[in-house]
C-alpha cells in the first residue's frame, strides 16, 4: 500500500468537494454533540440518583429536645422495620460537617447559619426506595421526632427535568445524524462522480479496490474525526457551563455532580462513532457508485 | 519479462504455425463459442466467437461499427461477462475468476482508446506514473521505468508537460506509454488512430509494432483499411457479432 499516494489522493479530493465537506464536518459536529450531551444528562441523572438512592432515602430529623431514650426507640422502631436496610447517626457536629461540605459555593449561607440551629438525624437507607411512605408513617408521630423527610421525592422534579432533556437531546442527535448520513451519502456520491476519470483508469491499469475506494472512504473519516473532535470539546463546555455553572449554582451541594473523567470517558465513544459511522456510510455508497 | 513455461495440462486447440517439435504456447486469448446479448438489444453482439490468439501475434480486429470489436475488447478485460462461451485470458478462465483477482487480470492488459483518457490535471510524467502508483509499485521503481518508457515512445523531453499542451499524436503516446509501462503481456488499442490524422496514425503504428516486437500480443480493433492493408497482420472481420473471416497476413476487406 502506498500510503503517500492515497493521501494525496485524498487531500485533491478534499480540496474539491470543500464545501460539501464543512457540511459534513459540521452536521457531525452537532450529532456527536447532541449524543454526548445525552449521555452525560445520563450519567448526570444517574450519579444523582446512586447518590440519593445508593445511601439515603429518608432522613428522620430529631428535635432538639430529644432525650437518650427516645433516641434508643426511634432507632429501634426503624431497624424493625422489614423495609429498612440500614440506619445511620448523624450528630449535629456532623451535620455541621455535611453541611458546610454542601454549600461550600455559597459561603454566605455558611457563614450566616448557627451550627446549633442543624438538627442531629438518623438517615435511612431503604432496601426498595419507593417504599419510603410505610417507614415515613412508622416513626412520624414518635416523640422526640421533628420531621421525616423523604429527599429523594424531592428530587424527582431533577430527574424528570434532566430525562427530558436528555430525550431532546437524543431526538435532536438523531435527526441531525440522519442528515449528516444522507450528506456523507452524497458526498461520496458526488466526489465519485467528479473523479470517475481517475476511477475509471485505475480500474483499467488493475489497481485493487482498496487503493480504488481508499482515497474516498479516508477524506470522509478524516471529516467526521474532525466533526468528532469539534464534539469532544463541546463535551467540555457542556461540562463547564452547564453543570458546573448551571446545575451547580442552581442545586448548590444536593446533587452530586459528574466529574471530568465522565467527559474524558465520553470522547473515545464519540470519535469512534463518528468514524465509523462516516466509513460504514461511505463504504456502503461506493459498492453502488464505484462498481469495479 | 520472465518467460512463462508452457504447461503440461494445455489440452488446446492447433496452434497457428506451430512445426513438429516447437514448443505450443497456450494461446493468450481464447473464446470458445463465445455469445455475448446485451439486454437493450435482441441481436447479440457476439454470435459464437471461437478465436485463438497466440502469444506475440499482432491481430487486427475489423468490422463495421456495432459488429462486435469492441464488446470482442471488453470481453477480454472481464468488464462484460459472456452469456455463453468461456473465454481465457493469459491462461486463466475468465469465469472462474473471482471478483477479486480481476486486477491481477488488468495489470497484465495495457489498454488504449481513441479518446486517449489521460487524466488533464497531471503533466505527461505523472499520468504515466498514476498506472504504477494506483498498483502499488515502488517509488524507486516509478522513477526507473518512467523516463525508460517515455523515452520508448518518444516523448522524451516533454515529461512535464501538460496534456492539453500537447498534439493528438503525442497524447496518444502518452497513453501507450502509460498502458505499456508495467510491460503487460496483451496489449488492447480500441481505434487507437481514429482521432489522428493519417501522418500521426503512422507513427502510432510503427509504435505499436515496437511493442509487439518485444514480445507483447497487440489485438487492435479499427476501421482504418490503410493501416490494416499497409501492416499484413492477422485479420479477424465481424459483421454483426459472427467471425466472417480469419486471415494471416491479410488486408482490411475484399470489397473495396
Amino acid at each position: 500500500m502506498r500510503w503517500r499516494f492515497v493521501f494525496s489522493e485524498m487531500a485533491i479530493g478534499f480540496r474539491r468537494n470543500l464545501s460539501m465537506t464543512i457540511a459534513t464536518i459540521l452536521t457531525i459536529w452537532i450529532a456527536l454533540t447532541g449524543l454526548g450531551a445525552a449521555w452525560l444528562m445520563h450519567q448526570q441523572t444517574n450519579a444523582t440518583k446512586d447518590y440519593w438512592f445508593g445511601k439515603i432515602q429518608i432522613s428522620v430529623f430529631l428535635t432538639k429536645a430529644v432525650t437518650q431514650p427516645e433516641r434508643d426507640a426511634i432507632r429501634q422502631q426503624l431497624l424493625s422495620l422489614p423495609q429498612v436496610d440500614h440506619v445511620y447517626y448523624e450528630s449535629k457536629q456532623e451535620a455541621w460537617v455535611h453541611f458546610k461540605e454542601q454549600f461550600k459555593n455559597v459561603p454566605q449561607l455558611v457563614k450566616n447559619t448557627d451550627p446549633s440551629a442543624l438538627p442531629e438525624s438518623y438517615r435511612v437507607k431503604l432496601k426498595d426506595p419507593k417504599k419510603f411512605a410505610i417507614v415515613a408513617s412508622a416513626v412520624q408521630d414518635m416523640p422526640g421526632v421533628d420531621q421525616v423527610a423523604a429527599e429523594a421525592q424531592a428530587l424527582k422534579k431533577v430527574f424528570r427535568l434532566l430525562g427530558g432533556l436528555q430525550n431532546v437531546m437524543l431526538i435532536v442527535a438523531a435527526a441531525v445524524l440522519l442528515a449528516s448520513i444522507l450528506l456523507i451519502f452524497n458526498n461520496v456520491r458526488l466526489a465519485a462522480f467528479s473523479r470517475r476519470r481517475e476511477t475509471g483508469i485505475m480500474r483499467l491499469v488493475g489497481a485493487s479496490d482498496v487503493y480504488i475506494q481508499a482515497p474516498f472512504i479516508l477524506e470522509i473519516t478524516v471529516a467526521a474525526l474532525i466533526g468528532g473532535i469539534l464534539a469532544s470539546v463541546a463535551m467540555f463546555a457542556i461540562k463547564a457551563l452547564i453543570v458546573d455553572h448551571g446545575l451547580k449554582s442552581a442545586f448548590g451541594g444536593i446533587l452530586t455532580y459528574i466529574g471530568w473523567g465522565a467527559v474524558w470517558g465520553t470522547i473515545p465513544y464519540l470519535l469512534l462513532a463518528g468514524v465509523l459511522i462516516a466509513a460504514i456510510t461511505a463504504f456502503g455508497t461506493l459498492q453502488r457508485y464505484l462498481r469495479v | 519479462m520472465p518467460e512463462r513455461a508452457p504447461r503440461a495440462t494445455y489440452v488446446g486447440g492447433i496452434g497457428r504455425g506451430v512445426e513438429p517439435g516447437q514448443v505450443r504456447w497456450p494461446p493468450v486469448i481464447r473464446f470458445q463459442s463465445v455469445t455475448k446479448l446485451y439486454t437493450s438489444s435482441a441481436r447479440p453482439a457476439l454470435d459464437d466467437v471461437t478465436v485463438d490468439i497466440e502469444k506475440g501475434e499482432f491481430v487486427f480486429l475489423v468490422g463495421q461499427s456495432g459488429s462486435g470489436k469492441s464488446t470482442f475488447l471488453r470481453l477480454v478485460l472481464k468488464e462484460e461477462k459472456p452469456s455463453r462461451g468461456q473465454i481465457w485470458v493469459a491462461g486463466k478462465e475468465l469465469s472462474r475468476l473471482s471478483h477479486w483477482k480481476v486486477p491481477a487480470l488488468r495489470r497484465q492488459i495495457g489498454t488504449v482508446f481513441q479518446d486517449f483518457r489521460l487524466l488533464p490535471n497531471k503533466t505527461v510524467r505523472e499520468n504515466v506514473a498514476f498506472a504504477l502508483e494506483v498498483i502499488g509499485k515502488p517509488r524507486h521503481t516509478i522513477a526507473q521505468v518512467v523516463p525508460e518508457v517515455l523515452d520508448l515512445v518518444g516523448l522524451a523531453g516533454k515529461e512535464e508537460r501538460m496534456p492539453d499542451e500537447l498534439s493528438g499524436g503525442e497524447q496518444q503516446r502518452v497513453a501507450v506509454a502509460r498502458a505499456f509501462v508495467n510491460r503487460p503481456m496483451i496489449l488492447l488499442a480500441d481505434e487507437p488512430t481514429g482521432n489522428l490524422d493519417p501522418a500521426t496514425s503512422v507513427g502510432i503504428m510503427r509504435l505499436l509494432d515496437r511493442i509487439n516486437r518485444t514480445g507483447t500480443t497487440v489485438v487492435m480493433a479499427t476501421h482504418d483499411s490503410h493501416i490494416v492493408d499497409s501492416m499484413r497482420r492477422r485479420v479477424i472481420e465481424l459483421e454483426s457479432g459472427k467471425v466472417t473471416r480469419d486471415q494471416s497476413r491479410g488486408v482490411y476487406g475484399y470489397a473495396r
